[in-house]
């Protein structure tokens, strides 16, 4: 297999550099995680997962969606989206990459939603085997093998070497372009930390959680289950799980008035908060119990109901270590199953 | 350009229409004239003032009227306290048709039609009646129920007198909710007069109003002896994209953005209690 020593990796960031925008996972000033534009000087942290999830890439924090300027009584509509710049995302992991189909299915499904598409046309996924996962780490229950992570291009280290297979057409592209620096090697030992990686992944302690109690046909066992208000009662709504979530799709459209004209944007937005569906004449969901609902039943039976049985969930884990109350889908999970 | 769904068209408010202390009828057309794009009835546009907001709202002129489009529009929050100070001649940006239509052309065609409506909820309903009046031939038997608070509240009154009661192939019942000194018609909330009224029971029930009214619409039905199967209503919730992305307008696994607005009963009872 094509692969290229650790040593040089620099000289890999400078090559990709030259032609597209490289994002790779670097540490900030506070020791964590997360996909940094790459320019000299700028190092790749083998850290097991960025802060944020990779959706940015594809699904901005914010976005602009077209202008408006107003005069009198006329309307200038203003479309002011430009060519986008290709990019590769290096070093996104297994859970994160699968992520991207989920939001591909919301996405890309009829009507398509051209600036996802743009911006998924436009990046290459370089993906990265993890060797150490950890504790809040369950993947393996969403039926991701963190040792073959996919993408366009799929990369796994033993340590001294990476090696590079591509995937897809885009993949062929992208190695075709940093051949200069890649080589044949024996994959022995790449394959020996694989090995080693699943056994780790073996032990976690929620390598035995299964989605078995879950599916789109679950909506009348859950849905009034007597267990949601304790769930949800200590949930402060911040929407920090929604936020640093992979899979978390839904948006909001605002505007804005910049004293020129008005910017529609859409931005994030959370089924946690309480004017998520708050209307002139009231509000759907009126406690915090409906919005916790609403999320976990979501990814757990709404979306699978949509999406030909696929969770909404990669277990990726930041929910479990990010929420302040430590409430996360696997205590939901656990707590709601009907064996 | 305007390739995305988001991205909105530009309509001109070239009519308005008081039809109510609370209600106006804005009639839109593209700026180069006639309709920004076809529907069918039960569908919806997402209108906007930029700089206000973005609201999605039934269209309630029938597809066969082929100059424009009209929305009778309550007056009820910030973006329709804007939309009710226009003048005609003022630009909005109008995208859609959001949603899935009535089955005007399949499983109702026919059919006799019995449209229960109240206060504002005569809007998503008014595109049907006309459109149905428009291809008579293909529908049975049509009545119309329809209350309001007060005379005044009827939205579409004008409309109603002069030309639906007027036509004679469709039966028109109105109502309001207290007696007053110029009313000499029915007295008294929908859901009653419908009962009173024991409509036959093979005809299919078209159902919109406020949700108590729905409620007790239904019942009453359920009482005369109608199946779900038999009754359809329109959903409203808050809404972003208008295309089952944004999250928000679910009710269970069904978006009623995109799997409604129009639901069936039996589809309806399916899913939880969430609206």
């Amino acid at each position: 297999m094509l692969m290229m020593s650790m040593e040089k990796i620099d000289d890999l960031f400078a090559l990709i550099a030259e032609k597209q925008a490289l994002y790779i996972p670097a540490d900030n000033k506070d020791g964590a995680a997360e996909y940094t534009r790459w320019s000299e000087g700028v190092r790749y942290s083998s850290a097991l997962n960025t802060l944020r999830s990779a959706k940015d890439f594809f699904f901005p924090q914010t976005e602009n969606l077209v202008d408006f300027k107003m005069n009198g009584k006329n309307i200038e509509i203003i479309d002011t989206r430009k060519e986008a710049e290709d990019f590769v995302i290096f070093g996104v992991r297994a859970c994160d990459a699968k992520s991207f189909t989920i939001l591909d299915n919301v996405y890309l499904s009829e009507p398509v939603d051209t600036y996802y598409k743009t911006r998924r046309e436009h990046g290459t996924v370089v993906t990265m085997a993890c060797t150490k996962p950890a504790e809040t780490c369950f993947c393996g229950t969403f039926g991701i093998d963190a040792t073959q992570p996919g993408g366009d291009v799929e990369c796994a280290s033993d340590g001294k070497n990476i090696f590079f297979e591509a995937k897809t057409e885009k993949g062929k592209a992208f190695v075709e372009s940093i051949s200069s620096l890649l080589s044949e090697g024996d994959t022995s030992e790449v394959e020996k930390v694989k090995e080693n990686t699943k056994e780790i992944l073996a032990k976690l302690p929620l390598a035995n959680l299964t989605t078995d109690a879950f599916g789109g046909d679950k909506l009348k066992e859950y849905f009034d289950s007597d267990k949601w208000a304790g769930l949800s009662e200590s949930c402060l709504g911040c929407g920090t799980c929604t936020f640093v979530c992979p899979t978390c799709q839904c948006y909001d459209i605002k505007e804005f008035d910049t004293g020129h004209g008005i910017k529609r944007y859409r931005c994030w937005d959370s089924c946690m908060y309480s004017d998520f569906t708050k209307m002139a004449h009231g509000n759907p969901r009126l406690t915090q119990l409906e919005r916790f609902r609403q999320r976990f039943m979501h990814k757990l039976v709404y979306y699978p109901a949509n999406y030909d049985g696929e969770f909404s969930c990669v277990g990726c884990g930041r929910c479990l270590s990010k929420c302040p109350i430590s409430m996360n889908i696997v205590k939901v999970m656990k707590a709601l199953e009907v064996k | 350009m305007n390739n995305d769904t988001l991205i909105p068209h530009l309509g001109v408010v070239t009519d308005i229409r008081i039809d109510t202390p609370d209600v106006k009828t804005f009639r839109v057309e593209a700026p180069e004239g006639g309709k920004v794009f076809e529907h069918m009835p039960g569908q919806c546009a997402m209108l906007s003032i930029p700089g206000v907001g973005e609201g999605m709202f039934s269209i309630t002129s029938s597809p066969t009227k082929k100059e424009y489009m009209e929305f009778s529009i309550k007056k009820c929050g910030c973006l329709t306290s804007w939309l009710h100070m226009m003048e005609p001649g003022q630009q909005i940006t109008i995208r859609g048709p959001y949603g899935k239509p009535f089955p005007v052309d399949t499983e109702l065609k026919g059919k006799d039609l019995l449209f229960v409506a109240g206060g504002i909820g005569l809007a998503p309903l008014h595109s049907v009646i006309n459109y149905v009046r428009d291809k008579r031939e293909n529908y049975g038997n049509i009545q119309v129920v329809y209350g309001s608070r007060s005379m005044e509240d009827l939205v579409d009154y004008k409309e109603i007198l002069e030309e639906w009661m007027a036509d004679p192939s469709i039966e028109v019942n109105l109502t309001i909710d207290r007696e007053q000194p110029e009313w000499d018609g029915h007295v008294g909330f929908v859901p009653n007069y419908v009962k009173e009224l024991n409509p036959s029971l093979n005809k299919t029930v078209l159902i919109c109003g406020p949700p108590i009214m729905i409620k007790f619409t239904l019942a009453g039905l359920k009482e005369l002896g109608f199946q779900e199967t038999q009754v359809y209503t329109t959903m409203e919730l808050r809404m972003k994209c208008g295309v089952g992305k944004c999250g928000r307008c679910n009710i269970g696994d069904k978006y009623v953005c995109k799997h409604g607005p129009v639901f069936r009963f039996d589809e309806l009872s399916e899913l939880p209690n969430e609206y």
